[in-house]
Parts: structure tokens; sequence; C-alpha cells
């Protein structure tokens, strides 16, 4: 398998805080990678470089044989990232149909004179929008929430759309910023098994920043573990599972001795 | 029978209920505001006539019918298009007096047209720009430059009517005037938009602040720019050439040769250049209305909103962020530099006076009263705060100086509070102030508001630059 992205080198320095040091990262096309580490230790900083909302201090990132570093965001996502936040970041006040058409922004060509004049061509443009974006809707489990804002759906709803606006971009590699965040368990394995589908029927690759372990160790083809900015550990979830250097940025120094 | 009639109109299930609520609301207000008007010496055919209209209007939900949403836009557009023939008939209304005059209407249309444009940059895109009579100002200049005898050394005449064929200037026929406005604002707005838009909220306001005071100082000191006499410093460009179709429309279909000679009477009314030009700022702000709307429902303006709500996820999602607010800009720009080109021609003059930090702030709060981001809002909020500087507050004064002043000689005179007449226009920003402050008090989201923007008014926007660093 060829990797769709490599990073090399990447290094975010915010004045004298080295966030990102000097991280080598590869993503193998079609798998699921997993970045985890203890709180703080640079995953989000990473993963903001990844689609350009920070420009990196030093490195290299080349996604799908272009280089994409300190690219602006909707270059980076026009290539084919998508991604989720951490915090949800939908448009509250769109509908939930508004809020996927937005993702498809970059994957729609109606300029401002054919908007006015309603061409016969922007219509059925508009048209098919709309009925993909209703397809990804009922696709990502919100099947007739089409007209509700965004900020009445429930948390779970909101992760949901989340992840639908992002695959409205059609991305070939998907980002997920701790998805399962404050889901219970039955949502928490409704999602893995949504997580799986994405790469097994629409061949998506998928980056998971994740907390649950038990998500992290189930569905990853690979996991990466970063510790105050640097990569310290990667391999299968299994090798992980058992590298001392994990288990003592995870547990602390003690944890080996006992 | 009943319900073949609902299905053929294709009412909604709640038709009925709704259309009682709102006769429930409309005999309250209007049964008080309808006996007010009739002590106070308005009762007449015309009140009862426009009481009708407006209850027909209102109390029908025909937004609830198929095709009903267009019964209200054609019906207040019939009201406003034959407005100068039933003007003259209308009856007076306490405190505010008469009816604007059609005059007065061709100002109102014109500033609607304003805040619409601004409507498009503040209420659709969320960038608060306080500069906006920058582009007011450019439109009214273009127009003093290819219709006037301004550049005097060159002769281009081209469609042009209502001068002498001989004159000395470049003169282009109006409507190619109103045109090349539009483009050329709309490139100002580019350009003033390339530096300034990397800005948000705060920031953003302080520069376009920023341009729209470097504006009129460039029109008051522009008859010395680099050797040229671009602007005619404070004197203006006047005369400015009237709109008109020339003889050859007027002799094939009628149409108006030249908008300042024309006279002719139609259904009672004289038909001269005001009317014209009322029927001709009608058209313009249907344009306007027409491009809003399809703007607002298209791929672009999905992009404002999302922009407005979240810039950082809406850039994650594609959107480019510089591209998409020079867009809004542009719009905007354009059709303010439409208004003003039109607005020259009317006044056939244009002055560094009128393009003051002022009148920026005077668009914004037609924009902010009415209700950002909503049509109707936009357009009520513009007339109204348009009338009130043209006529509303100088009646205003009238009433109160004949009521309660002791140089009133008048037989209405209550009582005297004040002993000299005062001139009330002349606290009208103070006013305008007051209303502002009055409306974001008790309803922040404006008189009509868009839904969308009464929710945020209510839970705020996400907009935070850099999220992750709160961690």
């Amino acid at each position: 398998m060829s990797d769709i992205l490599v990073a090399e080198g990447v290094e975010k320095r915010f004045g004298g805080l080295i966030a990102v040091n000097d991280v080598d990262f590869t993503i193998p096309e079609r798998s699921i990678v997993s970045l985890i580490g203890p709180n703080g230790a640079g995953k989000t900083t990473f993963f903001n470089m990844l689609t350009g909302v920070y420009k990196p201090t030093a490195g290299r990132i080349v996604f799908d044989g272009h280089d994409v570093t300190a690219k602006p965001p909707h270059v980076i996502t026009q290539r084919g990232i998508g991604r989720t936040f951490q915090n949800i970041r939908l448009f509250q006040n769109m509908t939930a149909l508004e809020n996927t058409l937005v993702g498809m922004h970059c994957r729609l060509s109606g300029g401002i004179v054919r908007s006015v004049l309603r061409t016969p061509g922007l219509k059925r443009e508009e048209r098919d929008a709309h009925k993909r974006a209703a397809e990804l809707l009922d696709f990502s489990g919100l099947r007739g929430s089409e007209e509700e804002f965004a900020r009445n759906l429930s948390y779970g709803d909101q992760r949901r759309l989340e992840v639908a606006r992002a695959l409205a971009t059609q991305p070939k590699l998907l980002l997920l910023d701790e998805p399962t965040a404050g889901m219970n368990p039955q949502e928490t394995a409704d999602f893995t098994g949504f997580v799986s589908k994405l790469r097994d029927e629409e061949k998506l690759t998928i980056l998971l920043i994740e907390h649950d372990m038990r998500v992290v160790m189930g569905i990853s083809d690979r996991v990466t573990v970063l510790d105050y900015g640097e990569k310290i550990a990667q391999g299968t979830p299994q090798e992980v599972q058992h590298d001392d250097r994990v288990i003592e940025a995870y547990l602390g120094s003690g944890a080996l001795a006992g | 029978m009943r319900d073949r009639l609902r299905t053929w109109l294709g009412a909604h299930p709640d038709f009925e209920q709704e259309a009682r609520r709102r006769a429930k609301k409309a005999l309250i207000f209007g049964g008080v505001a309808f006996v007010i008007l009739a002590i106070t010496g308005a009762a007449s055919f015309a009140l009862i006539w426009l009481t009708a209209v407006a209850l027909a209007l209102y109390v029908p939900p025909w937004g609830l019918l198929r095709y009903g949403r267009w019964v209200v836009v054609l019906g207040v557009l019939a009201l406003a298009a034959l407005y100068p023939f039933y003007q003259a008939n209308l009856f007076e209304i306490p405190i505010f007096g008469g009816f604007p005059s059609v005059d007065t209407g061709v100002t109102m249309l014109i500033f609607i047209m304003m805040a619409l444009g601004l409507n498009i940059v503040v209420g659709y895109a969320g960038l608060l720009d306080l500069g906006y009579v920058a582009f007011y100002a450019m439109g009214a200049y273009t127009a003093a430059w290819f219709a006037s005898q301004h550049f005097s050394g060159k002769n281009l005449h081209l469609g042009a009517v209502g001068i002498n064929p001989d004159s000395p200037g470049i003169h282009i026929s109006i409507w190619i005037v109103l045109f090349i406005a539009a483009i050329f604002t709309a490139m100002v707005g580019v350009i003033i938009g390339f530096p300034t838009l990397r800005l948000r909220g705060d920031y953003l306001a302080i520069v376009t602040l920023g341009f729209g005071e470097i504006m009129p100082q460039i029109a008051r000191n522009g008859d010395h720019l680099f050797g040229h006499n671009l602007t005619n410093g404070p004197q203006g460009i006047n005369p400015i050439d009237p709109p008109g179709f020339g003889s050859g429309l007027h002799n094939a279909v009628g149409l108006p040769n030249d908008y300042l000679t024309f006279n002719a009477r139609f259904l009672g009314t004289t038909i001269s250049n005001v009317q014209l030009f009322f029927w001709t700022a009608l058209v313009l702000v249907l344009f306007t209305v027409f491009c809003s709307v399809r703007l607002r429902d298209s791929r672009l303006g999905r992009a404002w909103i999302a922009i407005r709500e979240d810039e950082t996820a809406a850039a994650a999602m594609g959107v480019p962020l510089m591209r998409t607010k020079t867009w809004a800009y542009a719009a905007g720009a354009f059709f303010g530099g439409i208004a003003g080109a039109y607005y020259a021609s009317f006044k056939s003059g244009t002055f560094p006076d009128d393009f003051f930090f002022n009148i920026s702030i005077f668009i914004l709060c037609m924009v902010i009263l009415g209700g950002m981001g909503n049509i109707w809002g936009v357009i009520l909020g513009g007339g109204f705060l348009a009338y009130l500087n043209q006529e509303g507050l100088g009646n205003i004064g009238g009433w109160l100086n004949s009521h309660f002043s002791g140089q009133s000689e008048s037989p209405d005179k209550w009582f005297t509070i004040w002993h000299a007449d005062i001139d009330v226009p002349l606290y009208q920003y103070g006013i305008f102030g007051v209303i502002l402050v009055l409306v974001m008090l008790f309803k922040p989201e404006g008189l009509i508001p868009s839904s969308r923007r009464k929710a945020e008014f209510r839970e705020g926007v996400s907009d935070e630059p850099l999220y992750d660093v709160q961690q």
C-alpha cells in the first residue's frame, strides 16, 4: 500500500513552546490510523498543521503527491483532506442540509453571475447537490433531520452532522478529532462501526485522534503515539500497547518498575 | 367544497388557525390605529381603502399557500408603483403629517437600494463595514465624470439626452453610466477589500471606517490631485445629465425622451420628472431585491452565512475566505455604486459634503433597524429612516412647535413648553442614535428579523479565531 500522506520533520513552535517536535508520520492508503497521546501531547496541533490552520515552523507535508505544507485550509480541503473538530464547530444557525451543502462548496462551481441568472446548468448543479447532501445525511444516520437547525440536534447527531459535512467535501483522507468524546458506549460502538464502513465501503483513509482506547485498539490499523510533541511509538495496536515508552507516558515512570 | 378549495389552493393545514391568529392581532393593533386616525380627523375613504388593503395583505397567511408569497410581493409592489397616483388623496397622520411626497419617495428608494447593498456585506457575510459611503461616493463621481461638462477638454457624446449636442465634456447615456458606475465601484470594492478583509470583527470595522473618511477627503481635495482636477473640490460637479431614452425610443414606443422636460397627464395626475425618477428608482430597487434573493439562496450565499457563523470551520470546509468575502464586498459595492450614480443624476450634481461618515452610519442604521439579513426588514428600515431624514423630522418638528412653542399662533396650540421654535431636523443624528439604542435594547434582531439572525442574537455565534489554544 502506498502512503497517501507523508509528513517529514514537522515542527511547530508557539514562541518558546515546542508543541510538535520533528515528527515523521505517514498514513497508508485506505487504512485507519490513530493518533494518541496524553493531553497536551500536540495531537490537535499536528492535525491543524495537516489541515492548514497552522503553518508548520519546519518540515514538509505531502498529500497525494502534492506538497500541502502551509497551504491555506480551503486549498487543502480541495485537495481532499476533510476534517471534523474536537469541540463541535457546526454552523449552528444553518440547517443540517445547509451545513452539508457548505461542505460541498469546493466541489460546486456556481459563481456570482450564474447564481443571479440561475442558468439551467446551475439549477441542475444545485438540484444534484441537494440530492447528494440528503443522501449523505441519510448515510450518516440523520434521515429526517435535514431541515433541523444544527443547534437543535442532539449531541450525538451534531457529531454525525460534523462527519456528514466533512464527507461532503469528498475527501480522500478524513481527519476525525476525538469523534466519540461525550458519547455513551452504545453511540461509541455505533460510531466505530460507521468509521469502519467508511473505510471499507467508501474507500476512505482515516486519521483518528481518540482517547477511548477501546475504539483505538478496536479499529486502528496503525497507532502513533505522541508525547510532549514527539513521536514516541508507532505500530499495530498490539505493539503500541506493549511499548515501554507508551506505558511510561500514560502511567508514569513508576509503572514499569512495579 | 371547502376541502376541494383547500386542495386547489395548495393550502397548508395550519392556514385557518394562522389566519385567525393574525386576524386577532390585526383587530387589536389595526383597530387602535384606525380609531386614533379617525379621531384625529383623518377619517376618509383613503383611510378605509388603505386599511382594507393592509388587512388583505396581512391577515391571510399568504406564505402558506402555493404561490401565495407572490401575493404579498405583488401587492406591495403595486402599492408602491401606484403611489404617485394616490399620494395626493391620502390622509394626514397625527404628528408625522402627510405621507411622503413622491420626491421624498425617490430618495427613500435610493437609500433602500444602498441599504440592500450594505445588507449583503453586513447582513449576509457579517462583515461590519463602517465605510459604505465610499461606494456611494464612487458611484456618484462616476456619474459626474461620464455625464457632465466636467472634463470639458474632451468631447464624447454617447446617447446622452437633455443637453446641447455641442456641449463640451463626456456625455454618456445615464443607463450606460449606471452600469459603468456599478462595475467601477465593484472594482473599488475589491481593491479596498484586498488589504482590509484579512482582518476580523472590530479591526475590519476600524479600517473600513478609515476608508469611509478617506473618500470624502479625496472628493473635497481632488481638484488638484497630481495636477488633475478630478472632483472639482468643495464646489462639487454639476449639472449632471438627466436620464432619458432619447428621441428614437420616444417616437417609436413613447418612452420619455428626457426626464427633465417630460410632461404628460395620466389618470388625472401630472407625470413629470419626479414620477419618472420614482418609477426608475423602483425598478432599480426591484433589481437589487432580485439579485439579493438569488445570491442569498446560492452557493455563495451559503458560504457567506457560513463565514459569518464560523470562519475557521468555513475555511476547513473548503470555503476560500478572502475570495468569498471579497465577492460580498464587490456585490455590496455594485449596488452602492448604482444607487450613488442614480442619486447624482436625480439631484443633478455631486458634492463632497454628501459623503461624510455619518451617511455610512445612517445606512448601517437602516440595516440594523430593519433587521440584518432580511430583505423586507431592510426595505422597511431604509424607507423609514430616509423618510425621517427627508421629511418626517421636519413634520414632527412643525407639529411640536405649533403645539408647544411660545411663538406659535396656531389654533392647535396646547400649551407653551419652549419659548422659541426648535429646529428638530438639527437633532437628526441624536434622534437616530436614540432609535438605534431603543432597537438594540428591545428588539436587537431588528423590526423584521430573519429567523437565522434572531437565533444568532439570542444564542450568539461561535466564531473564535484559534480554538485549540483554549485547551
